[in-house]
């Protein structure tokens, strides 16, 4: 765009536009710039420490779950743990979640518990009925799909005046559908409380980014619908808790949308089903291993005497401990009645079907 | 009292809930100032303010999925789509969100949403505007699919489909938009959803039929009264859940149903009911249950669609074959 030389034919410019990035934590923990205020605040710090830590062993037990048959398919967040803790540590309870099917950390976050994802990812849609706020939307499955009903939250925020805002989590492809475009749009028009977060994993299954966008960036996406993009590096959680809060709070604040392309690396495969080899050189996985966000957060935490060895064994033995006892509650959850799976198809099942549960239930024929 | 034509009533019941209700928000293409292109909302923007009624984007999957956004939020969106040919986009939102996010969060979120359609042929519209595609809305779980025939079931049904806390797609005939004119009191009342309306009664043969082919439907059953077949009329009225008890009820007491849509007929909602009837009624079959349906063809433009769809004659013709079978 910039680099080409066009003949312009002394035409004037009528627009011009710019992307900004940004970064705190150098990938060995050192400080590239000035931190945020938040920053000083060690607990909260500590605490995206612990969230992320957390996460990577949930995930990596959730995947030996499934290789010994006890859990069906299921996505890690390997290398992009610091976008979903850090976006949702920003958000206020009362705000809403649209996540996609990759986003756990922020679901843990917002207080959905360990053993309802298992249980969601373990086939029951009971995991869906979460602890987290009770608006929060479930997974999203199929790409980017959720990204209109967050500009229909945000304009029911909106209408009813009421200072809360959408956050809208998806990955690189689904910068491609017609679904985040149309949202987006949609909430550039009305100027809508609704945040926008592209987790840039530069991976959508095998496809990589260059076969996704020609644009050198997925935050300027956000240009073409009239608001704020801005790309992040998604390693370093304080950048994305950072560009987090201040979205959130424009777009409460009544200023509108705000689209956050968190640069980030799948190291993992894409889910339980997928082989990345076949697709990509393992030498250049390793390669981004240097940049991972939890062992950057680290770095920086113990250069601050904020952490401490003796905190990180003991948070290696809490984790476990968390996630042991979350799976055997997942593990010891009374199987639902296979007729149940009528109760919540319409607010009263029309007597049509009514009789299919019964048969089901083996209460007679239909 | 007064007579008012069916795109009429949809506006009077659209004004109605909003009146009833300040979560009602009507949303779609045009529907603000100019009204929608059948007029279907006009005098609502003026009336209810450009929050509540609001000209979206030229983008579908928006709508619906707006919808899916602001009903999880507890408003009530009626949004519209301008012909049933630029519904598909919405298929996605309809099929793997609106009719399911009750399900997926076992009660958690609800979808009590409308969307709006023109459904049918028989105006001379251009190309992708005359489609009749409710079979494949009628296999989505979850959802409600209703289609009005007459102005009353149009505000009442349309009332009930609003208020319903499910989401529904309504199909509005277009054809009988302004053709069919009728009595309606603006009472706010409701008619019930999921029920079918028994149109006429007869002994001989049951006719099935919803939306605008129940004009052709009440024709064929008057030019079979004057040959001594009486005919009884159903409209189904909700094809998603249907009145299975009507139906059966009605082929118990003639013995001989014929099945009439516009839509092409493989795979055609016809086709269900005749299951139906096949596993629950071939015992009080006089003769085979009949289709008259449009061919399976793409539905023509302007010149040639009055021949897809099925006509008096075509009825008649099933009906009087049905009745000589024994």
């Amino acid at each position: 765009m910039a680099s080409k030389k066009m003949a312009d034919g002394g035409l004037p410019v009528i627009a011009r536009f710019e992307v900004r990035h940004r970064n705190y934590l150098a990938p060995d923990g050192s400080i590239n710039r000035p931190l945020p205020a938040f920053a000083s605040d060690a607990n909260l710090l500590v605490s995206l420490y612990r969230a992320m830590v957390l996460l990577r062993n949930f995930d990596r037990k959730a995947v030996a779950l499934q290789r010994t048959g006890r859990l069906g398919t299921y996505a890690v967040s390997l290398g992009q743990e610091a976008v979903s803790v850090g976006i949702a540590s920003a958000m206020r309870e009362e705000d809403v979640l649209l996540p996609s099917y990759r986003d756990n950390g922020a679901l843990i976050w917002r207080g959905v518990k360990l053993e309802e994802i298992l249980l969601f990812w373990g086939g029951d849609e009971r995991g869906n009925h979460f602890s987290g706020p009770v608006q929060d939307f479930p997974f999203c499955v199929p790409v980017g799909s959720q990204a209109p009903h967050a500009a229909g939250v945000g304009y029911a925020f909106k209408l009813r005046k009421e200072p809360r805002v959408a956050v809208c989590l998806f990955g690189d492809g689904a910068t491609s559908k017609g679904d985040v475009y149309e949202a987006m749009n949609f909430a550039g028009v009305h100027k809508l409380p609704v945040v926008f977060v592209a987790t840039n994993n530069q991976w959508a299954i095998s496809v990589p980014l260059r076969l996704q966008t020609g644009c050198e960036t997925l935050a300027q996406k956000a240009i073409a619908a009239g608001f704020i993009g801005e790309q992040v590096d998604g390693s370093d959680v304080v950048a994305v808790r950072a560009a987090a809060e201040e979205a959130v709070a424009a777009a409460r604040d009544g200023q509108g949308p705000r689209f956050i392309e968190a640069l980030a690396y799948r190291l993992g495969d894409h889910t339980t089903s997928d082989d990345a080899s076949r697709y990509r050189q393992e030498t250049e996985v390793q390669a981004r291993w240097k940049e991972e966000p939890i062992a950057r957060l680290r770095a920086f935490l113990v250069g601050q005497k904020m952490w401490s060895k003796a905190e990180e064994e003991r948070l290696a033995a809490e984790c476990h401990e968390r996630v042991e006892a979350a799976v055997e509650r997942y593990l010891a959850t009374e199987p639902r009645r296979p007729e149940t799976m009528f109760d919540h198809l319409y607010a009263e099942l029309p007597e049509v079907y009514a009789a299919q549960r019964r048969e089901l239930a083996g209460e007679g024929d239909v | 009292m007064s007579e008012v034509t069916l795109v009429e009533a949809v506006n009077l019941a659209l004004a109605r809930a909003m009146e009833d209700d300040p979560d009602v928000i009507v949303l779609g293409e045009d529907v603000g100032i100019n009204g929608g292109v059948f007029r279907a909302t006009v005098g609502l923007q003026t009336r209810f303010g450009p929050e509540r009624v609001l000209d979206t984007p030229l983008a579908e999957l928006l709508i619906s999925g707006l919808c899916v956004g602001m009903a999880a939020q507890g408003l009530k969106p009626v949004g519209e789509i301008q012909f049933m040919g630029f519904l598909y986009p919405c298929i996605d939102q309809l099929v793997n969100h609106a009719s399911r996010i009750r399900n997926r969060s076992q009660g958690r979120l609800t979808c009590p949403m409308v969307l709006r359609t023109p459904h049918g042929a028989g105006i001379r519209a251009p190309e992708h505007h005359s489609e009749s595609t409710e079979a494949m809305l009628a296999h989505i779980p979850g959802l409600r699919v209703v289609i009005p025939s007459s102005p009353e079931r149009a505000y009442g049904l349309l009332l009930a489909a609003i208020r319903d806390p499910d989401p529904v797609v309504f199909l509005e005939p277009t054809r009988i938009y302004r053709a069919a004119k009728g009595e309606v009191e603006d009472n706010g009342e409701a008619l019930p959803l999921d029920v079918a309306f028994v149109l006429r009664e007869g002994r001989d043969v049951t006719l099935i039929s919803w939306g605008a082919m129940l004009k052709e439907t009440m024709a064929a059953a008057d030019a079979l009264a004057v040959e001594g077949i009486t005919a009884e009329v159903v409209d189904l009225a909700t094809l998603k859940p249907y009145d299975e008890v009507t139906v059966l009820g009605s082929v118990a007491k003639t013995g001989r149903c014929i099945i009439v849509h516009e839509a092409t007929r493989t795979g055609g909602f016809g086709a269900e009911i005749a299951a139906l009837i096949a596993e629950r009624s071939l015992t009080s079959l006089l003769a085979p249950v009949a289709r008259v349906t449009g061919y399976d063809t793409v539905i023509p433009m302007a010149r040639l669609e009055q021949h897809m769809m099925p006509s008096v004659a075509r009825i008649i013709a099933a009906a009087r074959k049905a009745c000589q079978f024994s």
